[in-house]
């Protein structure tokens, strides 16, 4: 097993403004627009060094949205920042129409996604963005796990032509992935090589699926672990391999188990290998309000629901 | 000097295009297009500065966004008859596998077309984007929308109303094709939009008003006062009072025809009363 170090707990929102804040340095064509959360977003630092490609939008998503769009046709690489809620279901038909069918170069940056955005509760918690973005034809859909990735992912981004959502989040997680590491969209990282089960996670859960693999050696169960960082396109063949050799997945994620990764993993395996799948998500529920551990645990999304979710698959091989 | 005639022959044709688009596949909106067909043809004809050819970021040109995508019939003949493709795809007009969907869209590379309009109220947001993005690359051209009266009450239009007085887009001009009529009825039935003109004023802009928007040289005046006022720190709104379904008596001061196709009589009527002027497709 590999061991993998935690050298300080960061949220992955800073890991984008930081992402933010070297391509606002390097590519003079990116540009960012924020509905009145500059500070959540950690796009101060972008603002600071250059005002002139800063857009304040004020509390108007649809308008945000629209005016990236726009924004591309003069070459621009416009970034849009909000929470994920605002970002996706406000906005659902702008993206769709103004920037997904008309092809257009917009980053959707959303941060404080899933039930970890705490005590704000449900009307803030989106479990349901992963799903209304990957169905979006042409939408590239991220869900990073941690500061450096998520920073990584940033930088990635503006060099990828065509729509995508960048999903991270609010709280401060393990970071472990390797600094200034590469980021290639759409590839999947083997964390860990295993033979009884396969643990296929993204964002937040990727750490938990860690910490779940440690307790599942004890047990004598070998776990490989998949950090999943682009559910679309997915890398099915990752995932395949790893199958071939373990029969059978847990999919982790914070989001619900309606149109999530764990759907998109299925559907490979249906198609390819299947396989008996158990889903840590949220179970068609909306969130609430409480301390983000608090909600990880009751919601069953940390490395114990893992472990759960492992044994039992594993019982139905 | 613009050459009225010639543009009012444009127009005749234009009117020609729409209702025989509409006929052939039995559905489109004639009536917003006829209504707007002075304007449009205005604005490509004489308005606008354009480039030759079509590229999607249109540097160093003015640009045109259709908010009010269901008047594609109106949009294609210009665009077609402008140089931006052949006009006999005209008989393609919302047919499988064509160019021409039913409202404009860049997914099927269609020269001419920037954004995909038809949900509406999107189009001042793209519009205030691209003309963000103009000042950003010292392009000093305007971006141009057309958007429909019932439109406005799309909530979307009033965030990028106040951002775009609030931020001083002044290279952009919104028309707004005050025809007083939408789907269910007049603006008025269906929900009322009140004082248009006090409405953008008090928001922070300029509004010049063209009581006569079936007229072209009462348009080119309008326009040519929008652009005198470019670059004054203000968004300028030209308010064009149109008919609906103009140029084809039956179709005129009515909702009706907001999204009807004429039968085959109705057609003939139609065409008789605008005889071919640039020839038919
Ligand atoms: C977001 C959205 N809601 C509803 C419609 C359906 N719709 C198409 S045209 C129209 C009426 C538009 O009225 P107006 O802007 O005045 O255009 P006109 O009827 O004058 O052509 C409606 C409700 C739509 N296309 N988009």
């Amino acid at each position: 097993m590999k061991t993998y170090i935690d050298t300080g707990k960061k949220d992955t929102r800073s890991g984008f403004g930081a992402g933010l804040t070297q391509l606002g340095k390097t590519n003079e064509n990116v540009v960012a627009l924020c509905a009145d959360l500059t500070g959540s977003l950690k796009m101060d630092e972008f603002k600071a060094n250059h005002p002139e490609r800063f857009y304040q939008v004020g509390i108007a998503e649809a308008n945000m949205m629209g005016m990236a769009a726009g924004m591309t046709i003069g070459g621009k690489i416009p970034f849009t920042g909000t929470f994920a809620n605002f970002s996706t279901g406000r906005v659902y038909d702008q993206i769709r129409q103004s920037i997904a069918y008309s092809g257009k170069n917009v980053k959707v940056c959303a941060s404080h996604a899933g039930v970890t955005l705490g005590e704000d509760g449900a009307t803030h918690q989106i479990l349901e963005d992963i799903g209304l973005m990957k169905m979006l034809p042409g939408m590239t859909v991220i869900n990073t796990c941690d500061y450096n990735q998520t920073k990584a992912a940033t930088i990635a981004i503006a060099n990828y032509d065509g729509p995508v959502y960048l999903r991270f989040g609010r709280p401060k997680v393990a970071n472990f992935t390797p600094e200034n590491g590469t980021f290639t969209i759409g590839q999947a990282v083997n964390l860990q090589e295993g033979t009884d089960v396969t643990i296929v996670a993204t964002g937040h859960l990727v750490w938990e699926a860690l910490e779940a693999c440690k307790t599942l050696n004890e047990q004598g169960i070998s776990a490989a672990v998949i950090n999943i960082h682009t559910i679309k396109p997915l890398d099915a063949n990752a995932i395949l391999k790893s199958v071939a050799t373990t029969g059978c997945v847990v999919t982790a994620e914070e989001h619900n188990y309606l149109g999530g990764l764990g759907e998109s993993v299925s559907r490979i395996l249906a198609e390819n290998h299947p396989a008996p799948q158990e889903f840590v998500a949220t179970q068609d529920t909306f969130g609430e309000s409480g301390t983000p551990d608090q909600l990880m645990e009751k919601y069953g999304l940390n490395a114990a629901a893992i472990v759960k979710a492992a044994t039992k698959v594993v019982g139905r091989k | 000097m613009a050459d009225i005639t010639q543009l009012e022959a444009f127009v005749t044709q234009v009117r020609r295009d729409i209702v025989r688009q509409v006929h052939k596949v039995n559905s489109g909106h004639p009536g917003g297009s006829l209504g707007c067909a002075e304007f449009i043809v205005a604005l490509y004809q004489e308005v606008m500065q354009r480039k030759d050819g079509f590229d999607m970021n249109g540097s160093d040109e003015d640009l045109f966004f259709l908010s009010n995508g269901h008047i594609s019939p109106v949009f294609y003949s210009v665009l077609a008859r402008s140089g931006y493709f052949p006009v006999e795809e005209l008989n393609t007009f919302r047919l499988l596998n064509s160019r021409l969907q039913g409202h404009p869209t860049t997914h099927e590379g269609l020269p001419g077309i920037r954004i995909a309009s038809g949900s509406l109220g999107q189009g001042i947001s793209v519009a205030i984007g691209a003309a963000a993005a103009k000042k950003l690359n010292k392009d000093t051209h305007h971006v141009y929308v057309l958007c429909g009266d019932g439109e406005l009450q799309e909530g979307q239009n009033w965030e990028a109303i106040m951002y775009a007085a609030g931020n001083k887009i002044d290279n952009l001009i919104v028309s707004i094709d005050l025809n007083g009529q939408q789907i269910d009825g007049s603006t008025d039935t269906v929900l009322p939009l009140g004082n248009v003109k006090g409405k953008f004023e008090a928001f922070g802009w300029d509004v010049i008003s063209v009581e006569k928007g079936n007229d072209i040289q009462s348009i080119l005046d309008g326009m040519q006062e929008a652009k005198a006022k470019t670059g004054q720190g203000k968004p300028i709104c030209v308010l064009l009072q149109t008919v609906m379904g103009n140029g084809v008596d039956f179709m005129m001061h009515t909702h009706a025809w907001h999204g009807k196709a004429p039968n085959d009589e109705q057609l003939a009527l139609a065409l008789a009363q605008n005889p071919e002027t640039l020839g038919d497709y």
